[in-house]
């Protein structure tokens, strides 16, 4: 087989559903208010982006998601890294965490909508509040999985606590951060299509439920691909930085 | 893939030599840099458990010192000790340059059972660890190329240390404890986990780098033939005393096979299985 073969046999599968689906749209075998064909969604996709409302929308989406990724990602890494460090900082940190993190996020979407009422903070919260959480676990659980011989190697060599973060703490929990952080980026979109469509006025999953009232299904069923291919580019630059990150990993090498 | 360079002795290479000298003003190899260490009365307890008692003990400047046992007999608290990984309950331990002044514990270098190399720096990198007070980014670079070629690695330093075989991971380490020329090698049966052969070229490797350095080096090992192999001199301690103080007065570089060195261990045995 190829490279190029083997570059583009992932892609066999979802070819295949495309053309069953098209088959199937155009032979009546899927009526079109269930699910109009590959070509009717794409043709309102143009539409949307002739507009200038598609870019706008992924513009505002994708906005919300990066700042509560950061609030909420910034802070999972910096209490995460403060209770896998210090005994003291677990005491007081983790027992909470745990606790609250039983709670589905999703659930305290009626107290955000009292809290902040239905503007972009709710829905900014509460995209930090879920990504928070994989984070914070998978940084302390990396922070505690460093390697105690290298740890007492470099205490040896004469490293300053700062040196010993910098060259073995930080290098040694990096990929338990990178899957925490893989997480965080599946939880960070799904966090926002909820929030998007329970109350908003801009955004992919405005444009979806403002599409449903209008029983526009191509519509609706093209944001859902968006959110798709939203979700995919995330994955991709996570899957980027483990592979250039991870190089001396054996297991991350890519092929 | 572990071979001795052919080129000849590695008394620390020329080109650390000419690049320290230059760079921090030291001595050229020949001079002894070795620390003379003094122990008096030196006591530690883990618990109810008294692994040293009061042990005295004079490593004069330059000796390679053996320190033989059985497991737990307190060799390698000792070496943690003089590592400053650890502190003595009771007692005091003096180091002491070729000038009579005092040298801090932090001066020595360890090097481990495991190489401990960090899998996510460089070949390089890794040796330069041993480099703390070493600014310049270049000159660091350089001092670790150079250690590099002196353990047999020449040309390997932008590799990843998960490509190196368990010989060359110990090579590595070897390299980083030697690079900031240390004037104590504290070795904690660093040969322990190798193949009979590779630890054979690595014995060798070591006696030579000792050699070139003129430093100070304690091993603590099982292995009573290795000790014999290396060292000036065995001490065996059991149950955290000096049981044997014995001389090993043998021309270097040392044989395999030689008998005077056979006969050396076989009274540490001996002396082990208390059949003297």
């Amino acid at each position: 087989m190829t490279r190029t073969q083997r570059g583009l046999l992932p892609w066999l599968v979802p070819a295949l559903l495309l053309l069953a689906w098209q088959a199937g749209a155009q032979a009546g075998l899927i009526p079109d208010n269930v699910l109009p064909a590959p070509t009717a969604v794409l043709a309102a996709g143009w539409e949307k982006l002739r507009s200038g409302e598609l870019l706008e929308n992924i513009r505002v989406s994708t906005g919300r998601a990066l700042l509560g990724f950061l609030i909420g990602g910034g802070l999972g890494l910096a209490l995460g890294l403060l209770s896998g460090l210090s005994k003291l900082g677990e005491t007081l940190l983790d027992s909470t965490v745990q606790m609250v993190r039983n709670i589905p996020h999703l659930a305290l979407i009626p107290l955000v909508i009292l809290w902040f009422g239905i503007d972009d903070t709710a829905r900014v919260f509460l995209v930090a509040l879920g990504v928070f959480f994989p984070i914070y676990v998978n940084t302390m659980h990396g922070v505690r999985s460093v390697d105690p011989q290298l740890l007492e190697m470099g205490r040896a060599y004469g490293m300053s606590r700062t040196a010993l973060f910098r060259r073995v703490v930080l290098p040694g929990a990096l990929a338990s951060i990178l899957v925490g952080l893989r997480y965080a980026l599946g939880i960070m979109w799904l966090t926002l299509i909820v929030a998007e469509t329970i109350s908003a006025s801009s955004g992919i999953g405005y444009m979806a439920m403002q599409a449903r009232e209008f029983m526009l299904v191509d519509v609706v069923v093209f944001s859902i691909l968006i959110y798709a291919l939203l979700g995919k580019l995330a994955d991709s630059a996570a899957r980027w930085l483990e592979r250039r990150s991870l190089a001396w990993n054996p297991a991350y090498r890519s092929a | 893939m572990d071979q001795i360079t052919p080129n000849g002795p590695l008394a620390l290479g020329r080109n650390t030599e000419a690049l320290l000298t230059q760079s921090r003003g030291f001595q050229p190899a020949a001079a002894p840099r070795g620390v003379a260490i003094t122990l008096r009365g030196v006591g530690r307890r883990f618990g109810a458990n008294t692994v040293l008692h009061e042990l005295d003990l004079d490593v004069p400047a330059g000796q390679f010192l053996a320190i033989v046992g059985r497991s737990g007999c307190g060799k390698s608290t000792l070496l943690r000790l003089l590592a400053g990984l650890d502190r003595p309950d009771s007692g005091s331990i003096d180091f002491r340059g070729p000038d009579g002044a005092a040298v801090p514990v932090s001066a020595g270098r360890l090097m481990f059972q495991e190489p401990r190399l960090l899998p996510w720096a460089s070949i390089a990198a890794n040796v330069e660890v041993g480099l703390s007070h070493e600014r310049r980014a270049d000159r660091r670079r350089a001092l670790a190329l150079a250690a590099l070629e002196e353990v047999g690695l020449a040309g390997r330093g932008d590799e990843w240390p998960a490509v190196l075989s368990g010989g060359q991971k110990q090579r590595t380490a070897l390299a980083r404890a030697l690079i900031a020329r240390p004037p104590l090698l504290l070795l904690d049966e660093p040969l322990g986990a190798l193949d009979a052969l590779t630890r054979i070229e690595m014995q060798s490797l070591v006696e030579q780098v000792w050699r070139g350095a003129g430093v100070t080096a304690v091993l603590v090992t099982h292995d009573v033939s290795e000790a014999a192999m290396l060292a000036d001199r065995i001490i065996l301690l059991e149950a955290g005393r000096v049981a044997l103080d014995l001389a090993v007065d043998r021309p270097r570089p040392r044989h395999h096979g030689d008998p005077a060195l056979a006969a050396v261990e076989g009274r540490v045995l001996d002396h082990l299985f208390g059949r003297h």
